[in-house]
């Protein structure tokens, strides 16, 4: 397991959060229950399983929704 | 595709701004109708483009958003070809949004600008002894860092040469330059104000303590309340039933106008936006003020404590003891001081440290035979003379005779909280000292701040002895004070308190109170940012600043207020748009939007007002 976080450009729809949550969780390979998408903070946090999904996925996922990100870390988790 | 219309949002905004404008001087000025008409369609199409393109995404996984309900209606309008709604509707949602996002972006400025303090870049030593500016990323435990003046230290490290002050603000809240020598620990994200370091890296990143910190903030401002998780859940199944009504009364009246109208009115926008705003705007406040609020859950009850234990009398005392009485006995006083500044000096007891400040340039004498008396004080020999400096005990155990007049200054010494110091010189009490602590400055009137914020009772739990204890508590106005406390009675005090229905915040400095510090309703750390205080308190009260307290307290109090305003106007701007639309003939669409999306921007104007929060008086 390995822990993103993704760094979005500023949310400021909360309803983005519950659109961002469910692509991520929809995506295969990541811990559902870990997921935290942050509004204020608009940073998504989320564990995954490296042999499965790579982080350029999920920032895929979320780009498509039209969140823009601005960077992204991995750390093993 | 979509991603270029979606980053060009602002631009649609302003150019179907023009077309309405362009509409409505065709209509009035020129009377053309196709003009009117084709400039309207023009901006609703425009307009909708992104508002649709986030609806199908929303869809895409399952969520019934605002952006659906305003396409809907939306399209709806134009079908009826009413392009006046369409047009002005897309045009305040999208206009909406962009204050939004502006006015949030103040909301959030106050821990952006926290964020904003964290290191980048750092000067890394490489394989061939050179440095070379890296990423603080690239940065790993055990690297060799330079740091230059004016620079930010990257990770926690320890100084292995050179020497210089270092502003530790961003940590300790405290702006005063600390001096940094070899071996002297310095923390990420503080400013080396002048001298050249050369460190190694301890922790990096996210362990640092800065790092910490950060984290803690962030996650604090999206930490949810009870009242908000309830929120969410209701508005994840409230748009959709706003959805399933407009098409219920479609089906029912036939008339699509009203159906659509219901849509634009039933956006909960103010709703799921107003306590985010509240919560962000206090706790970046805090953040600010150096008070670390943990999410609005710690908001709501620290709002509403009605008891404040403070930990022990260093709490609200200098911790510093200084000399404030004392009586003389006998003559040649100059040459008494003398010795007991002699014998005291050979001690490092801080009982001996408040006298030698006392006594301040003395003559000082040779001291022989030094016997320190474990619980009692010193013997010691000075040329011929005996002399004893200690307790009570060490001048009964010294056969030393205290007249009726130093018995009663004892006595009454001691009541007024002092510890003694008496000094003999060959078997006769010459100098009898008081030693106490001093009340912080500015505490008494923290305490009333307290008070007047509605805080019931001040209790102090303290080790000390039940004297000391109380004069402090005398003095401060305190309504309770327990002296001989350990920490496990600490606790069962505060489980006493908690039977008794009240709901108590306890102010520790987290060091062997962890236990209290968890058991209470909240758990206020007074620290400069230690790892135990910061992981296991609500609030955390950066440099230990007592007078941050009535802040965090005040502002705790304000932030639970502005939520429930915001919650209020909301709810309220909702049932009153649904009340009017059924009746009164006012009503339509644009209007809808209009005090809608007014109504987002008061609760975030609301929400910002927790900014500029100050305790008054």
């Amino acid at each position: 397991m390995q822990k993103a976080v993704i760094q979005l450009e500023t949310l400021s729809c909360p309803s983005c959060m519950q659109k961002i949550e469910n692509a991520v969780k929809g995506l295969n390979g990541v811990n559902q229950d870990s997921l935290k998408v942050l509004f204020n903070a608009s940073k998504v946090k989320v564990d995954f399983d490296s042999e499965t999904i790579t982080v350029n996925d999920i920032k895929k996922a979320i780009e498509d929704l039209g969140y823009p990100v601005v960077k992204s870390k991995v750390k093993s988790a | 595709m979509q991603r270029y219309i979606l980053s060009k949002k602002n631009s649609i905004t302003l150019i179907s701004a023009i077309l309405i404008a362009l509409a409505f001087f065709g209509r009035f000025s020129l009377d053309n109708m196709a003009i009117f008409n084709w400039s309207l369609i023009i901006a609703s199409i425009l307009g909708v483009a992104p508002i649709a393109i986030q609806a199908f995404q929303a869809l895409k996984v399952k969520v019934v958003s605002i952006d659906v309900l305003v396409t809907i209606a939306v399209i709806g309008a134009v079908l009826i070809q009413n392009y006046e709604e369409s047009a002005i509707v897309t045009f305040l949602f999208l206009f909406g949004s962009y204050l939004e996002q502006r006015t949030l972006n103040k909301t959030r400025s106050a821990i952006k600008e926290l964020t904003e303090l964290a290191p980048e870049s750092a000067l890394k030593q490489m394989e061939n002894g050179e440095f070379e500016e890296v990423d603080v990323d690239d940065v790993d435990e055990g690297d060799i860092l330079l740091v230059k003046t004016g620079a930010k230290v990257p990770v926690d490290g320890t100084v292995l040469t050179g020497e210089g002050h270092i502003n530790e603000a961003s940590i300790t809240g405290e702006s005063v330059p600390v001096s940094k020598r070899v071996d002297s620990e310095v923390f990420a994200g503080t400013i080396l104000e002048n001298g050249t370091i050369q460190i190694r890296s301890d922790r990096v990143g996210e362990d640092t303590t800065f790092g910490r910190i950060i984290e803690l903030v962030e996650e604090a401002q999206d930490s949810k309340s009870e009242a908000e998780r309830f929120i969410d859940r209701f508005s994840k199944y409230y748009t959709p039933a706003v959805l399933v009504l407009g098409f219920i009364v479609w089906l029912f009246s036939k008339d699509i106008e009203l159906a659509i109208t219901i849509l634009v009115l039933g956006c909960p926008g103010a709703l799921v936006i107003g306590v985010p705003v509240s919560n962000v705007a206090g706790i970046g406040n805090g953040a600010r003020n150096g008070v670390l609020l943990k999410g609005s859950e710690v908001i709501n009850d620290f709002s509403r404590v009605d008891t404040i234990v403070f930990d022990k009398t260093g709490t609200l005392t200098v911790g510093n003891p200084e000399v404030a009485e004392k009586e003389f006995y006998g003559n040649n006083t100059e040459e008494i001081l003398g010795y007991l500044a002699s014998v005291e000096r050979e001690s490092d007891h801080p009982l001996a440290k408040a006298v030698l400040q006392d006594i301040g340039e003395t003559t000082f004498y040779t001291v022989e035979e030094t016997e320190v008396v474990k619980g009692g004080g010193i013997v010691a020999k000075i040329g011929v003379h005996r002399i004893a400096v200690g307790n009570v005990a060490l001048m009964e155990k010294e056969n030393v005779k205290l007249s009726e007049k130093a018995k009663k200054d004892v006595e009454r010494f001691e009541r007024n909280g002092n510890s003694l110091v008496l000094t003999a010189v060959d078997g006769e009490l010459k100098v009898l000292m008081g030693i106490r602590d001093q009340i912080r400055p500015g505490v008494k009137k923290d305490l009333q701040n307290l008070k007047k914020l509605g805080v019931k009772n001040l209790v102090v739990l303290s080790g000390d002895n039940q004297g000391t204890v109380d004069l402090v508590a005398r003095e401060l106005g305190l309504t309770e004070a327990h002296g001989h406390m350990l920490p496990e009675g600490k606790s069962a005090y505060i489980e006493k308190m908690q039977a008794k229905g009240q709901l108590i915040a306890f102010v520790g400095d987290g060091v062997n109170d962890s236990p209290s510090l968890a058991l209470a309703d909240i758990g206020i750390a007074m620290g400069s940012g230690t790892d135990v205080a910061i992981e296991t308190s609500d609030v955390v009260l950066m440099n230990s600043d007592f007078s941050r307290l009535p802040h965090a307290l005040g502002l705790t109090k304000l932030t639970s207020r502005n939520m429930k305003q915001n919650i209020t106007i909301a709810v309220g701007v909702v049932l009153v748009l649904l009340a009017s639309l059924l009746f009164s003939e006012w009503m339509n669409m644009s209007i809808g939007m209009l005090v809608h999306e007014a109504s987002i921007l008061v609760v975030i104007l609301n929400g910002m007002r927790l900014l500029r929060y100050r305790l008054r008086g």
